[in-house]
């Protein structure tokens, strides 16, 4: 089996997973903060929703959870499910899994901080979210860099769960072409590309927070 | 002139009672330092005054606005715009500076002008460099707090509140996270600013500091003054409790 076959039969796969992992971050990334801003609310309702909603998320199986999102509309509405909701499915289920667990590092990176630079926000007049955006979240991002960057590449590996709903992604093309080659280098290039990726991720996270190691 | 006006102001913390019935009054120019022991009520009163904390009951008016009034006993705010005008009256200086990590020496005395105050940019900066030289830090407008000393960086947090040009300058004791050397750096700032009539209030613990700087010293002990004076007479008190605190800082010297 050639490594042209391979890269042929598995070049359409990356793309797709690349922007699974592209579009999860896209939605999971501002919704984690939504979530996170109910979890910090004083309205009672909302910090038990998105607690119950956090503890579900982070509480069952990622491929569960897919498989209830992709299912589910027939199962339960006794909707026809065509092949194109596969894609969405699978966005929907990682970013409502992936916004959780932003949600509590953003949670944590926001009780870090020290109660004197809200009071010095505060004293200068700044409204409360002009002291949010220009006073807190830049230090937010500093100090929730290397827990993002864990979750990113737990990402990467995630995307491979797509497989259990017949997603075409890279991952699922590997498993076929594998079956039908009855070979293990398939695999080996699968593996070989998600070590890549997640070496590019991790350099590019370094980078980032080496860009911001400006001030302590 | 009156720049500053508090009466009857009490609070309470969990049932204890932090401020019980405080009357200030601090005119244009003056120096008022106020001294005591710990948990007395003098960083709560300054809190107050800039709005950190609210108070149970009592009144706050910075020149001839009212902004806390005394409705049925309870202290009454305004709306948060109203609240947000009366923040331009006064600047505070923290213990520990509380500058912003994240922005440089320069962008931290001009940001709040010029984004909340919205005032132009460039008169802003003019200012904030003209401030920095009196500081003695025109060196560092592109240096980061943390690469500061400690001294530094309550010079530049005393520039950051003075580029909001302050009616009044409130300071919670400035050089409590200082050593002896830096203390004497920032204290020297503080007496400069007096002489060119600054009107500020100060919470300290610098007792010959505040002998030298102020017009009047105020001692609180247990959420009351227990005496208010001027800084001569302070020192030769009759007053049992205050000739005890100020005798442990007589038999020091």
């Amino acid at each position: 089996m050639s490594l042209q076959l391979i890269i042929s039969q598995l070049g359409e796969g990356m793309i797709t997973t690349i922007s699974i992992f592209l579009l999860t971050l896209l939605f999971s990334l501002p919704l984690g903060m939504i979530v996170a801003f109910g979890r910090m609310s004083k309205s009672i309702i909302l910090k038990n929703i998105t607690r119950v909603y956090i503890s579900i998320m982070r509480g069952t199986p990622l491929m569960l959870q897919l498989l209830v999102v992709y299912f589910g509309p027939y199962y339960i509405f006794g909707i026809r499910i065509s092949p194109a909701y596969r894609g969405y499915a699978v966005i929907i289920a990682f970013a409502l899994n992936y916004a959780a667990y932003f949600a509590e590092i953003y949670r944590s990176g926001i009780a870090s901080m020290p109660k004197g630079q809200y009071e010095a926000a505060k004293v200068l007049g700044y409204t409360k979210s002009q002291t949010f955006f220009k006073i807190i979240l830049p230090q937010v991002i500093k100090r929730i860099l290397p827990s993002v960057t864990n979750e990113v590449i737990t990402l990467v590996k995630d995307t491979s769960l797509a497989f259990s709903i017949a997603y075409a992604e890279m991952f699922t093309q590997a498993k076929a072409l594998a079956a039908s080659q009855k070979s293990m280098v398939p695999f080996v290039a699968a593996a070989i590309f998600y070590y890549i990726f997640n070496a590019v991720v991790a350099a590019l996270m370094d980078y980032v927070e080496k860009k911001m190691n400006y001030y302590q | 002139m009156k720049v500053l006006e508090v009466k009857h102001a009490k609070k309470q913390f969990d049932g204890v009672s932090v401020l019980k019935d405080i009357n200030l009054e601090v005119n244009e120019g003056e120096v008022v330092s106020i001294i005591g022991p710990s948990g007395s009520g003098k960083s709560t009163l300054l809190r107050c005054c800039t709005f950190l904390e609210t108070l149970d009951d009592g009144s706050i008016a910075y020149g001839e606005k009212e902004v806390v009034t005394s409705v049925d006993g309870k202290a009454c705010y305004g709306s948060r715009q109203q609240q947000r005008e009366a923040l331009g009256n006064f600047g505070l200086v923290f213990q520990n500076f509380n500058l912003f990590p994240h922005y440089s020496v320069l962008k931290n005395i001009m940001d709040a002008p010029v984004a909340v105050q919205k005032r132009d940019a460039k008169e802003v900066e003019k200012e904030a460099r003209a401030l920095l030289q009196k500081m003695g830090l025109s060196d560092k407008a592109d240096a980061y707090p943390c690469q500061l000393s400690g001294g530094q960086q309550q010079r530049v947090s005393i520039a950051r509140a003075l580029a909001m040009n302050p009616k009044i300058l409130f300071f919670d004791e400035p050089t409590s996270a200082l050593d002896p050397e830096l203390t004497l750096e920032i204290l020297k700032v503080i007496k400069e600013l007096a002489e060119e009539k600054m009107t500020m209030v100060i919470v300290t613990h610098e007792m010959n500091f505040a002998r030298d700087v102020s017009n009047r010293m105020i001692f609180m002990d247990q959420g009351v003054i227990v005496e208010e004076t001027t800084p001569e007479e302070m020192f030769k008190s009759d007053n049992e409790r205050t000739r005890e605190f100020l005798g442990r800082y007589h038999d020091l010297s």
